[in-house]
């Protein structure tokens, strides 16, 4: 299927009543290794995230998907950060996500229990969704994303509230992803993790990008007080 | 049905005029909750979920017409099947079809308004999943309505009570006709006008016990599905 | 909803379409069937009880009854919701048939009404063997009067019975005289509930399970009399009105047969309605 991208958000800003979520964002993604957005709370991670899904319309300036201006989310994917769980069994959930993605019913059953593998889940295929814990809960809704095959694959802190282990098990189906060519673009607020993932570092703070650059340079020498400030583990206030 | 007996005489009895009764009370409040849900489930989800002018005004219409007088709809059907009115070639006045009807068009509203507002809550938590996973408007409306299916019994319950308690509406476009359109309430009225009133009373009895089963069925459904579905 | 076996699938399917039949009223007496305009006093009586099922032996056919006040029956007729009327009102069911809604009136049988009261009778008409001086005590000690107020046949000879004992009702009437908006049986139960006199017709007394406080205190004047007429709807008015159906119900009614068969109609030993088709003042 057609890439959505490169996506580039150009001039865009996000106002709600009055407050200003986003402003002055320029950013371009590409296909390439992982782009981790970090930042404070607050700092304008998630509404970056869901500009460039496409869930939120920005007040001011452009978000393009490929040159478009308007393109549905075919072939871009979100694990949200408290994914919602369908009230139905763990491999209905998947299915259902197959069929949004317009997978023939004869192959749902097939590919569902593959994704169910690849992220460890076959065992609780048959029990009510509801029913996982927060770790097997962002295991199911990641594998929901992958159910779309997606070119881009966003993630709004995917392993917040999870326990070490269930942590490594993500970060590596995420690495898996990004080898397989998925271009990820996820949000943290743990260094170590962007550390562990990244590719490119964006450093978000009060709604404005304050460094971009890769992780290699990012994490060695910051060019801006600001990033140095935080990479040090101050508090941005 | 005999006159001089009690209620309970006729249940230990299964007395045939009585079950037949029951019958014909349960199949017509059964088919009217289901005509209903037809129309009133998607349509309370088709209100939930569009953004249209005037829908503060209908959301505020369809509230006001759970509480829609029987007699009225009563009448109104009446009306609308007398071989003199408008519908009045289909020869349904009078009969067990024109009952559904009526209470159909009570039940009707209840459903539409709660599942309105149940269906608009869980748009609130499943909308941008739905956004991101690019569901497409009937398949929102066919997942939250299946998703919200535990409240959306309770509300199918309150239907369900509404049409079997009603009496207005179905004596005047039934007819209370022994054997054809007589229903429990129908022949409480009945034995009451008659004095018959301890017959009454025990009749008005096994129509609550009949409701509380119905009730009970539904939350062993229920059950059955959580254990099944979450 | 693929969690639903395949099992359960197909017991719903089986209970909606049994669901279905029963409410459509699937069955095959729908062709040989009539429906009769009739009055709730008759219905309380229980006469239908006892006398549907002996039209259906002698005639196969199965008569509905749907119960409404006189008026209301005429009413029905009038809108082609029945294929006969079964009432008790001459002047109104002569009115109907010079209307044209119906082509012929035939009269059938005769019940009374009696005038009911408490025990303690406050107006002193016990024993009164003229009923138009009952009522004229009645109004001049404005003892309570429940009057059924629906136009129904009852009605109708109550309001005959102020006229002819010299009251204006209209004028007279006071909060002593309530009038209901109901059927006999409603009314008996107001008036057992108030101690009050109300003029019922003697089957549904008779048949009536909640007397309480009252009894009959007036009886046997012929002006108490209530004749019964029949009508089949004017077919050409009203295309369709099952006439062949309704025509042999209401000759059946007339027969020397169905006239032996409504004077067996008796509670407690006393019969309640005395046929006379072939009087001809009837």
């Amino acid at each position: 299927m057609a890439s959505d991208l490169p996506i580039c958000l150009s001039k865009v800003s996000v106002h709600v009543k009055h407050h200003v979520l986003l402003h002055g964002i320029n950013l371009d993604l590409t296909s390439g290794p992982p782009t981790v957005l970090v930042g404070p709370n607050g700092s304008g991670k998630t509404t970056l995230l869901r500009v460039a899904m496409g869930l939120l319309t920005p007040t001011n300036g452009h978000v393009t998907w490929n040159g478009q201006e308007i393109a549905k989310p075919v072939g871009r994917a979100f694990m949200f950060q408290r994914p919602v769980m369908l009230r139905r069994t763990v491999h209905a959930n998947i299915c259902y996500a197959l069929g949004a993605a317009g997978v023939p019913r004869p192959k749902r059953d097939g590919l569902a229990s593959e994704l169910l593998a690849s992220v460890g889940l076959e065992g609780l295929a048959d029990r009510p969704a509801r029913h996982l814990s927060g770790g097997e809960r962002q295991r199911l809704s990641l594998a929901r994303a992958l159910a779309k095959d997606p070119t881009v694959l966003f993630l709004d802190e995917p392993t917040a509230s999870l326990d070490p282990a269930a942590t490594q098990s993500i970060e590596q189906l995420l690495l898996a992803a990004s080898e397989r060519g998925v271009k990820v673009v996820m949000s943290t607020h743990d260094l170590h993790e962007a550390r562990r993932l990244a590719g490119d570092v964006v450093l978000l703070h009060r709604g404005t990008i304050i460094e971009a650059a890769p992780a290699s340079k990012f994490f060695t020498e910051p060019s801006t007080e600001l990033a140095r400030r935080f990479l040090a583990g101050d508090l941005l206030l | 049905m005999p006159d001089s007996t009690s209620a309970l005489h006729l249940v230990l009895t299964a007395d045939p005029s009585l079950v037949a009764i029951v019958k014909l009370s349960l199949a017509v409040s059964l088919t009217a909750v289901m005509v209903a849900a037809v129309i009133g489930l998607p349509l309370g989800a088709l209100i939930a979920l569009t953004r249209f002018r005037g829908r503060e005004f209908v959301i505020v219409v369809l509230n006001a017409l759970m509480g829609l007088p029987p007699v009225v709809v009563g009448l109104i059907v009446y009306l609308a099947l007398s071989r003199t009115g408008p519908l009045g070639s289909w020869g349904w006045l009078f009969t067990a079809k024109a009952m559904v009807i009526a209470q159909a068009l009570l039940v009707i509203p209840i459903l539409a308004a709660l599942t309105r507002q149940t269906i608009e809550d869980l748009w609130v938590e499943y909308r941008d999943e739905f956004a991101a996973m690019n569901v497409g408007p009937l398949a929102r409306i066919r997942a939250l309505l299946w998703d919200a299916r535990f409240s959306l019994t309770t509300a199918l319950l309150a239907g369900f009570g509404r049409a079997a308690a009603e009496v207005g509406a179905i004596i005047i476009v039934g007819g209370n006709i022994e054997g054809f359109t007589r229903t429990m309430t129908t022949a409480i009225a009945l034995e009451t006008s008659k004095g018959n009133l301890p017959l009454a009373l025990g009749l008005g009895i096994v129509l609550i016990a009949i409701l509380i089963i119905v009730s009970a069925a539904a939350w062993f459904a229920r059950r059955a599905g959580e254990r099944l579905a979450g | 909803m693929h969690v639903f076996n395949p099992l359960i699938r197909l017991g719903c399917a089986l209970a909606v379409a049994t669901l279905l039949a029963t409410a459509t009223g699937c069955g095959a007496d729908q062709d040989r069937s009539i429906v009769v305009a009739s009055t709730t006093s008759t219905q309380d009586s229980g006469f239908f009880d006892y006398l549907l099922p002996l039209v259906k032996e002698r005639t196969g056919i199965t008569v509905k009854v749907v119960a409404q006040g006189t008026g209301q029956a005429l009413d029905t007729g009038r809108r082609g919701d029945a294929d006969v009327v079964f009432v008790h009102a001459k002047a109104a069911e002569l009115a109907f048939v010079a209307e044209g809604q119906s082509t012929k009136r035939y009269p059938v049988m005769y019940n009374d009404f009696v005038l009911v009261g408490p025990a303690d009778d406050p107006a002193h008409i016990a024993g009164q063997r003229n009923v138009l001086q009952a009522f004229r005590a009645i109004q001049e000690h404005e003892a309570t009067f429940i009057s059924r107020g629906d136009r129904s046949g009852t009605n109708i000879a109550e309001l005959a019975l102020w006229l002819n004992a010299g009251v204006d009702i209209e004028q007279k009437k006071g909060s002593w005289y309530k009038s209901i908006g109901q059927g006999m049986g409603p009314a008996l139960n107001t008036a057992s509930a108030s101690d009050a006199y109300t003029l019922s017709d003697r089957a549904t007394w008779i048949h009536f399970a909640n007397k309480g406080p009252l009894r009959i205190l007036v009886q046997g004047d012929t002006r108490l009399f209530n004749q019964y007429g029949v009508m089949l709807v004017n077919p050409e008015e009203h295309p369709n009105v099952k006439k062949e159906l309704g025509q042999a119900v209401i000759d059946y009614l007339v027969s020397p047969s169905g006239q032996i068969d409504i004077a067996g109609y008796r509670i407690d030993g006393q019969q309640l309605f005395f046929p006379n088709a072939n009087d001809p003042n009837a």
